[in-house]
């Protein structure tokens, strides 16, 4: 699993079977600093992410299994609203997220 | 299954319910001969290991399930904790 930032909704009425009523969203990509890192993607929604909240979501055959049917065409989902990122920095934890002045 | 050490932790209290009461790590992925580890990635925690220890895990759905016993969309699982690895080639090490 990887952090994205939410940066966007992406709408399709017409769609697969398996893709209906599911909530899709734009993320970019994340690395553990928080920096931009690879190209924006749309991924399905399972945790009611709001835009600019920061999240952790799964790629390939597992993000179909987020979905109630796993039968889907899903390869890429959101699973995880970010609270708090804590990283060893120089052998301390550093707080990443939220930062200090929030 | 591969070897990583704890970088980072993550919290966050609204999630896949595969993921409920577990604890989320950041690892950072060992390079075993000349490769490189590659990029960290969140794994979840079942060997209730610290930060900044060598672990082994699993980067697969189904062993993920298995470990979890619970559907899901988690892949990366934390399975145990590494006291030495070693890499013996033909000229020895």
């Amino acid at each position: 699993m990887q952090l994205a930032r939410v940066v966007g909704t992406c709408v399709a009425t017409r769609k697969t079977a398996g893709l209906l009523g599911e909530r899709l969203l734009l993320i970019q990509p994340l690395d553990f600093d928080l920096k931009d890192k690879g190209r924006i993607a749309v991924a399905a929604d399972v945790v009611s992410a709001a835009p600019q909240e920061i999240v952790w979501f799964v790629r390939s055959r597992e993000a179909a299994n987020s979905l109630q049917d796993p039968f889907n065409p899903v390869d890429c989902a959101i699973v995880g609203i970010l609270d708090e990122l804590e990283m060893l920095h120089e052998g301390r934890m550093r707080r990443i997220y939220p930062g200090a002045k929030s | 299954m591969r070897v990583a050490r704890v970088v980072g932790t993550v919290v966050g209290s609204v999630k896949h319910p595969q993921m409920h009461g577990r604890r989320l790590l950041v690892l950072q992925p060992l390079p075993l001969g000349e490769l490189s580890g590659g990029e960290p990635l969140i794994a979840v925690d079942v060997t209730g290991v610290g930060v900044g220890e060598e672990v082994l895990f699993v980067d697969d759905g189904a062993a993920a399930r298995t470990i979890l016993g619970s559907a899901g969309p988690v892949r990366s699982v934390v399975v145990g904790v590494v006291d030495e690895t070693k890499l013996e080639g033909p000229e020895g090490s």
